[in-house]
């Protein structure tokens, strides 16, 4: 095999248009690093596979499921929050607060999404532990891809891609289960009875689950992924990165030769064993570059070594570039977290920290009452055969409560105007009527006003209060048509 | 290849950027300068694999513009084959809630608010391409033109779902129509004149509080129209014989269009839809109709049925 080393300078051999890509076998290391991200890999997948199956009681007349996206009925159940489609804000909020987050995120401790929390790492981490669980490792993987095509090598192959697709297809599986009651939807599922598009999804999940995970992996942070370049944009000279302390390590030579020439060397022993840990298969030690998603396995493999070999750890280590040049002029290293509190991640804190709180309070003093009137404008009034004028409008009453309720609709400023309903007789005409507004529903009202012969056109309004202990009332403008217009 | 533009020029050799290890590809702008960084391998494979697709779509789907038309590919798939298709569906969808409808008798109509609702939608469409032209899309009709206005709460043959119905069905003097409603003012042109026409105009807008009342007039009155609009004006449905006592005039309430209603009355005609329109359709316009504001219940009119049985023997 004649490949050319890219990153040989002085050797670049011909130029190719396409490079093939090299597969990582990382070798498994333990280590704090390693250990925060199994629990962080536990939390969010078991975040994502399990909450559709938390159950949260909301009376008889809503699902309880507790996080709902009902996409049928354009309503967002979140525990105890129910957002309905004229509250997008909400979610428009949790967006901007993610995107807050991030930037703090990013200038305090770097591409720390990309090292843990971001799906393509969780996924690719769970699928390069399928490795290591069929394959063997790193070693053993080299030595399997290496070899022939035999019955063993198949075999291997087989049983690694078949607990891909398991582990693909219930990842697709869960997606569905947020948009739908999930116990029924896993039954309608199985039997078939399940829509169109919940098949097509969960394939279509399934099949990038399998792709990204199982094959693309690194490829998609190094190639596809712009939140990469976004945050390098966002990463400052404060920022903490994983970085190898150059000026400690260099010139790197193994243990031997700087046992026999004392003072030559550096710490760094080119053991490569930051290489071999590394899931995007980059060598730290090259300097930051896009393929690093901070995941700090290297600081684990480095810190091991240097305990083995006795010398103090933190060759490679979480350091902010600042700090990095004031070390190497000698000064004495700072402890990381003092690089989290500086005014840039302070000022992000604040802002995340009060959209926040504003949400909150939104959510906390919203109504759950609300109405809308829209007046017929084709006819604009009805002249009635005793001489009274009457004019229709369209109520839409909302009731944003799981119950059914009463609400009492009231008329404001218009002498001796009366009113029925499409639900209530002519004969029960009057100003005030009680109308009973089905659970979490904008319920539409057909409303007849009449006012005595002789009215001119007037401003006046609607009131609806719910008859219940919240009480809560609102009230809409609008415009009585009479003939002759307004005098 | 690469290296022909380098800036260095040297064959063979090329300049390397220091951190990357990557060679230049010689293009420089202000300083900055391109990489020669290979591709991914599957980049080309996922171009490969749109040609690909794009072949297999061209084969399977319309693709080609040609002179008259494009190629039609083996699936046969036309937009407009999938708007039929859709089309049927939404018929087919509809013909269940059609079946229930057929089933209600339309006085029962109110006692199912469900079905009633989804007969107003229903009416209010056909309505739109049936009924629009002579009563206004607001359904308020013309003064001036004689189109009743449907959404008030005046009604010359009855206000009830199935009086509605009957009046849609059979309409209102249409001509070669046995069962149409029909009922005619005579003209009095030449009967009567000048100033007992005037006195009976004054009688008229009496009965609605409009004018004084008089001797001549109510004499008049009481001589040629008391038996269809009744002793106090309050006309009579049976023989649609307008309300004279009320506020809504359907030739306008002027005292010239008062007098040449009397002496030359105009009367107006509505086509019967039967035959036009099926009867579910009817159904749903009857329902809309009454939904407009006006619509009255058929319990008052419990016995009218009777009397349109009346009529028709």
């Amino acid at each position: 095999m004649s490949k050319v080393d890219w990153t040989n300078p002085t050797d670049p051999g011909p130029a190719k248009l396409f490079e093939k890509s090299k597969n990582v076998h990382n070798q498994r290391i333990d280590g704090p690093f390693r250990r925060f991200k199994w629990l962080v890999m536990f939390l969010t997948l078991g975040v994502y596979y399990a909450t559709p199956w938390i159950r949260w009681d909301r009376g008889p007349y809503a699902p309880d499921q507790a996080v709902l996206v009902d996409l049928a009925n354009r309503r967002f159940y979140m525990f105890g929050i129910e957002i309905w489609p004229h509250e997008f804000y909400f979610v428009a909020g949790l967006l901007i607060m993610a995107g807050i987050g991030l930037f703090l995120v990013t200038s305090a401790v770097g591409r720390a999404w990309c090292g843990y929390a971001c799906p393509q790492t969780v996924w690719t981490d769970l699928f390069q532990h399928v490795d290591r669980l069929v394959d063997g490792d790193r070693n053993a993987r080299i030595r399997l891809d290496a070899a022939p095509w035999g019955p063993g090598k198949a075999a291997k192959r087989a049983l690694k891609w078949t607990i891909y697709l398991v582990i693909s297809f219930w990842t697709g599986g869960a997606w569905i289960m947020y948009f739908a009651d999930a116990p029924t939807l896993t039954v309608d599922f199985w039997t078939g009875q399940a829509a169109l598009v919940a098949y097509t999804t969960v394939a279509i999940l399934t099949m990038t689950t399998f792709v990204l995970g199982g094959f693309m992996r690194e490829q998609v942070c190094i190639y596809m992924c712009p939140w990469p370049r976004i945050q390098s944009a966002m990463l400052d000279e404060k920022s903490l990165i994983v970085t190898y302390k150059d000026w400690r390590g260099e010139e790197r030579g193994s243990l031997k030769k700087a046992q026999k020439n004392p003072g030559e060397f550096g710490d760094c022993i080119d053991c490569q064993q930051c290489v071999a840990v590394c899931p995007t298969g980059i060598d730290i030690r090259e300097g930051p570059q896009i393929g690093c998603i901070t995941c700090a396995l290297c600081i684990d493999a480095c810190d091991k070594v240097m305990a083995d070999i006795g010398r103090p750890r933190g060759l490679i280590d979480y350091a902010t570039l600042e700090d990095c040049e004031k070390e190497a002029a000698g000064e004495a290293p700072r402890p990381a977290w003092k690089a989290l509190l500086r005014p840039r991640t302070i000022a992000y804190t604040l802002i995340w920290g009060s959209i926040g709180l504003a949400m909150l309070f939104a959510l906390g003093v919203r109504s759950h009452t609300e109405i809308s009137v829209s007046p017929d404008r084709n006819p604009p009034f009805m002249l009635m055969s005793d001489g009274s004028v009457r004019n229709a409008y369209t109520l839409k009453l909302r009731n944003m409560e799981s119950r059914p309720r009463e609400m009492a609709i009231e008329l404001h400023g218009l002498a001796g105007g009366v009113m029925w309903t499409d639900a209530i007789r002519r004969d029960d005409a009057a100003a005030k009527q009680i109308v009973t507004v089905p659970a979490d529903q904008t319920h539409t009202v057909r409303a007849y006003v009449v006012a005595p012969s002789g009215t001119a056109e007037t401003d006046f309004s609607f009131t609806v209060t719910s008859l219940d202990e919240q009480g809560e009332s609102d009230t809409v403008e609008t415009r009585f048509a009479a003939p002759g217009g307004s005098r | 290849m690469a290296n022909k533009n380098s800036p260095t020029g040297g064959l063979g050799e090329k300049r390397i950027d220091e951190p990357t290890g990557t060679a230049f590809v010689g293009h420089e702008w202000d300083g900055i300068e391109e990489l020669d960084t290979p591709m991914p391998r599957w980049w080309l494979w996922c171009l490969y694999l749109s040609i690909i697709w794009g072949i297999v779509y061209v084969i399977l789907y319309p693709a080609w513009p040609m002179i008259d038309k494009a190629t039609e590919g083996t699936l046969g798939w036309t937009s407009r084959g999938q708007l039929a298709q859709e089309m049927d569906a939404a018929d087919l969808a509809k013909q269940s809630f059609r079946e229930q409808l057929a089933a209600v008798d339309v006085v029962k109509l109110q006692d199912n608010p469900e079905i009633m609702q989804q007969a107003v939608a229903g009416g209010f469409a056909a309505f739109k391409v049936n009924c629009v032209q002579c009563h206004g899309s607001g359904a308020a009709g013309s003064q001036g033109l004689g189109y009743p206005n449907l959404a008030d709460d005046d009604w010359l043959w009855g206000g009830d779902l199935q009086s509605i119905e009957y009046t849609i069905t059979h309409g209102i003097r249409q001509q070669g129509h046995d069962e149409t409603r029909a009922s005619a003012m005579p003209p009095y042109a030449g009967v009567i004149e000048g100033e007992q026409l005037a006195a009976l105009v004054d009688h008229v807008l009496s009965l609605s509080g409009k004018a004084e009342s008089n001797a001549v007039g109510a004499a008049l009155y009481e001589t040629n129209c008391v038996s269809c609009h009744g002793p106090s004006g309050e006309g009579d449905r049976v023989q649609g014989a307008p309300t004279l006592a009320d506020a809504i005039w359907l030739y306008g309430d002027n005292r010239a269009d008062i007098a040449r209603q009397i002496t030359a009355p105009r009367m107006g005609m509505m086509p019967k839809w039967e035959g036009r329109l099926d009867p579910v359709t009817i159904k749903m316009l009857a329902a809309y109709v009454h939904s407009l504001g006006g619509g009255e219940d058929a319990v008052e009119v419990a016995e009218e049925p009777a009397v349109e049985t009346d009529e028709q023997s």
